[in-house]
């Protein structure tokens, strides 16, 4: 018994040392729409994780405090998945049991792990900005949801971005473009397209893979040094991007010469390195850091002035806490659309907020309604397309802030259409999946 | 007094040659397979076997391989992860690449190829030892992390690195509920557990045991030290790889070298060293601990600060799971550094006198 009375004793004792970070948290009620959340505030990556999953919450307390979804309280819990698969599946069984609305994970791995359980459980899977590109094609991907953008289409304006540098996308012929990938699904998924486009302009595409979590880069930076690439992808997450820029700086590589996927381009990843990032720039998923929003004065008002607020006051309407924040909303409405149709005031299941987010009509004087005036786009899904938006702006740090440099690109459907397609019909046929008919899509 | 063996005659060879000589021990063993097997199913719900029964059982079967290899033959590996790795890509290859490949028989060719890769890995094992091994098996696991993540051709081409399977089948039994995943992986264990039983206690277990008491004396007496450990490694990395393609196949479904990188090695190296050296009940309890205590910690805790009155935040869990879980580390390997198992004969010890100690 002496074992039990002392890991007993070590239990409480651990209690208390964690009791210095009380958070207040919501548990599942019935009658309430429950969201569960995977998150992660420890690890390599939860100095990315933490913004965004503040973001997601505070949104949902801010519904809560609005009222709820047309009178329905949202409830919601939290898992920590350290960004690890087998750990986010643990948290998904645990969660979805409990009637979950939707799942966002925040990690293309533990993405494409639950794109194989989604369908059999029958919750939708929103992935905002990321997971598995040809996930766009809805009538193969049923519940996957890519919301505002993929890796393809980060890829395809990146390079239409560079290209507008110099005239036009066909002046990159014999240009040298380094993509510097953190090694994963998540920083692999932008090579097919990239290689595409480089056939396509004759471009030289070079792949410097960086192994997780990204803090030894010397080599990959050596070789850049060596090479001198015009330009360089950053495909990064979390202390990778620092890493990175921190490297380019000490090999000389001009920081205006290297572009970001929107996951690497938010105040943690420049804020260390400060004014040596000065001149880099990062793609968008729309937004940016947006203090001045409506939604974000909504939240400060009604939600952390209140004493509610999850987080550090100061980081509300930063880069990652806004993406959190529209992730939120999505799922939110993508429940208020699934009322639309089944009933207003009533809580959604998970097959009915499938049909919602498949049918999810944000215009803009919705979206102006609802605060995000001047930060998002209109999004609008079908059954074909799950994405919605393929809206990108690219921002560049400036030493202090992020600050648009760019007007609004679009993905280019003649490359990206064709891509999906042939990628999504091989998954279908290595699954065994019926392509979804119209009639089908419309019921 | 319940734990006796008084009275229990063994009166063939053949009774004395049980892996269970005692009748308690038979009758828990075989109660607590039956109970798995049939209770089991009835008593869980999804999330227990899906979160953990099968990760249990799978990660079992691999600190049973690597049992064999550390615990029995004494030849450290710190490779595990990357014959897993093997195990389950070559299970998939032979699956994508052969067709009308029955799954089973892909499990057991991908433990077949992870065994042949352990050979070859364990060629360095005849001339170092200990730490120096140790080192020598981690190549095993950057080579094959490079090669999963580099060679297109180990992932059918698959452009995010990331392979998924199927639906499985094995005989005409389409293997899809969580029970039936969980039935699948315990006739594994079960089958495996029971030639892992028999091998250590045959010659080969003897010749292991041999080296690695004393790799001298045992050559001085006639054991083959090449031999002996070739055949450790290849059967440890042929069970060590069935898990993986379990792993793989039943427990994530889609998967990418990550799920096995070099933590894994150190999960299953930890899971040996805590459950027991030496001793297949060991495996599992080893597995036990590094598998649901953690999971059980990351529920506990906010219950028992329910109890309390406060609510704990994501993170504070998170970090309180690993101040417990590394303490009871530490705290097991002072109290009992041979092991949960040896934990377990010495309760055994004590039924067999209680209630009357002297």
């Amino acid at each position: 018994m002496k074992f039990r009375s002392l890991a007993l004793a070590a239990a409480i004792a651990s209690v208390g040392l964690s009791s210095a970070v009380f958070t207040p948290a919501a548990h599942a009620q019935a009658a309430e729409q429950y969201f569960p959340i995977l998150v992660y505030r420890t690890g390599a990556y939860a100095a990315n994780g933490n913004p965004w999953a503040n973001g997601y919450v505070d949104y949902l307390k801010l519904v809560n405090a609005k009222g709820g979804i047309n009178g329905v309280k949202v409830s919601f819990e939290e898992c920590e998945t350290g960004y690890a698969t087998d750990r986010g599946v643990e948290c998904y069984e645990r969660l979805k049991g409990k009637g979950a609305t939707v799942f966002q994970p925040l990690s293309t791995g533990i993405t494409f792990a639950l794109t194989e359980k989604a369908p059999v459980d029958k919750i939708p899977l929103i992935t905002a900005g990321y997971g598995r590109s040809e996930s766009q094609d809805g009538s193969v991907f049923t519940w996957n949801f890519p919301l505002l953008g993929t890796y393809w289409v980060a890829a395809d304006v990146a390079i239409q971005h560079i290209g507008k540098a110099y005239g036009g996308v066909d002046n990159l012929k014999g240009k040298k473009i380094a993509l510097v990938y953190h090694d994963s699904p998540f920083g692999k998924e932008p090579i097919p397209l990239l290689q595409e486009r480089a056939k396509m302009h004759g471009f030289d595409l070079q792949l410097l893979p960086v192994a997780h979590p990204g803090v030894e880069q010397k080599a990959t930076w050596l070789q850049i040094r060596r090479d001198r690439p015009d330009h360089v992808l950053l495909w990064g997450w979390g202390v990778m991007n620092s890493t990175s820029l921190k490297e380019a700086q000490a090999t000389g590589y001009p920081r205006d010469k290297m572009l970001g996927v929107w996951w690497a381009g938010a105040e943690p990843d420049v804020k260390d390195v400060g004014a040596g990032a000065k001149g880099y720039s990062a793609l968008t998923l729309q937004h940016g850091a947006e203090p001045n929003s409506k939604v974000v004065k909504d939240i400060l008002a009604m939600v952390h002035d209140k004493g509610q607020g999850t987080g550090p006051k100061d980081e509300v309407g930063s880069v990652l806490y806004m993406r959190g924040l529209i992730s939120a909303m999505l799922g939110v409405e993508g429940v208020a659309a699934a009322q639309e149709r089944y009933g207003k005031g009533k809580v959604m299941t998970g097959e009915q907020v499938r049909w919602g987010l498949e049918n999810l009509n944000l215009d803009q004087d919705k979206l102006d309604g609802m605060g995000f005036a001047g930060v998002m786009r209109p999004v609008q899904t079908s059954c074909t397309d799950h994405m919605g938006a393929s809206w990108v702006r690219v921002h560049t740090w400036d030493g202090n802030k992020w600050e648009f440099s760019s007007d609004w690109y679009q993905a280019d459907d003649k490359v990206l259409r064709p891509m999906v397609l042939d990628a999504a019909s091989k998954y279908a046929a290595e699954k065994n999946i019926q392509r979804r008919t119209a009639e089908q899509c419309a019921q | 007094m319940i734990y006796r063996e008084n009275g229990q005659f063994k009166t063939s060879y053949l009774a004395d040659q049980q892996i269970f000589t005692i009748a308690q021990d038979k009758w828990f063993v075989l109660g607590l397979i039956a109970f798995a097997a049939i209770g089991v199913p009835f008593l869980a719900d999804e999330y227990l076997f899906r979160a953990v029964l099968i990760p249990f059982l799978v990660l079992a079967l691999a600190a049973l391989g690597v049992n064999l290899l550390v615990g029995y033959c004494g030849q450290i590996t710190l490779g595990a992860g990357a014959f897993m790795a093997i195990g389950a890509y070559a299970a998939y290859n032979f699956m994508v690449r052969v067709d009308g490949m029955p799954l089973v028989l892909a499990m057991l060719l991908g433990g077949v190829a992870a065994a042949g890769f352990g050979i070859l890995f364990g060629i360095p094992s005849l001339r170092v030892r200990g730490l120096y091994l140790a080192v020598a098996t981690l190549a095993a696991q950057f080579l094959c992390d490079w090669a999963f993540l580099r060679i297109g051709w180990f992932t059918n081409n698959s452009a995010s690195g990331s392979v998924s399977v199927a639906k499985l089948e094995a005989f005409g039994w389409v293997i899809n509920t969580p029970v039936e995943k969980y039935l699948f992986c315990l006739i594994f264990v079960v089958v495996f557990a029971l030639l892992a039983k028999n091998m250590t206690r045959a010659s080969i277990g003897r010749q292991w045991m041999a080296i690695r008491d004393m790799d001298v004396a045992a050559e001085v007496i006639g054991i083959r030290p090449m031999y002996a450990k070739l055949s450790a490694f290849a059967v440890s990395s042929f069970f060590i790889g069935v898990a993986g393609a379990l792993w793989g196949f039943v427990h994530l479904g889609s998967w990418e070298p990550a799920a096995f990188s070099v933590d894994r090695s150190f999960q299953l190296l930890f899971m040996v060293i805590i459950g027991g050296m030496g001793s297949i009940m060991g495996s599992f309890f080893g597995a036990a601990f590094i598998v649901i205590l953690p999971i059980f910690l990351n529920q506990f805790l906010p219950f028992l600060g329910g109890l309390v009155g406060v609510t704990v935040s994501t993170a504070g869990i998170s970090h309180a799971e690993f101040i417990i879980f590394g303490s009871l580390i530490i705290f097991f390997l002072i109290v009992e550094p041979h092991g949960l198992a040896r934990l377990w004969s010495i309760a055994k010890q004590k039924l067999r006198l209680w209630p009357f100690p002297h």
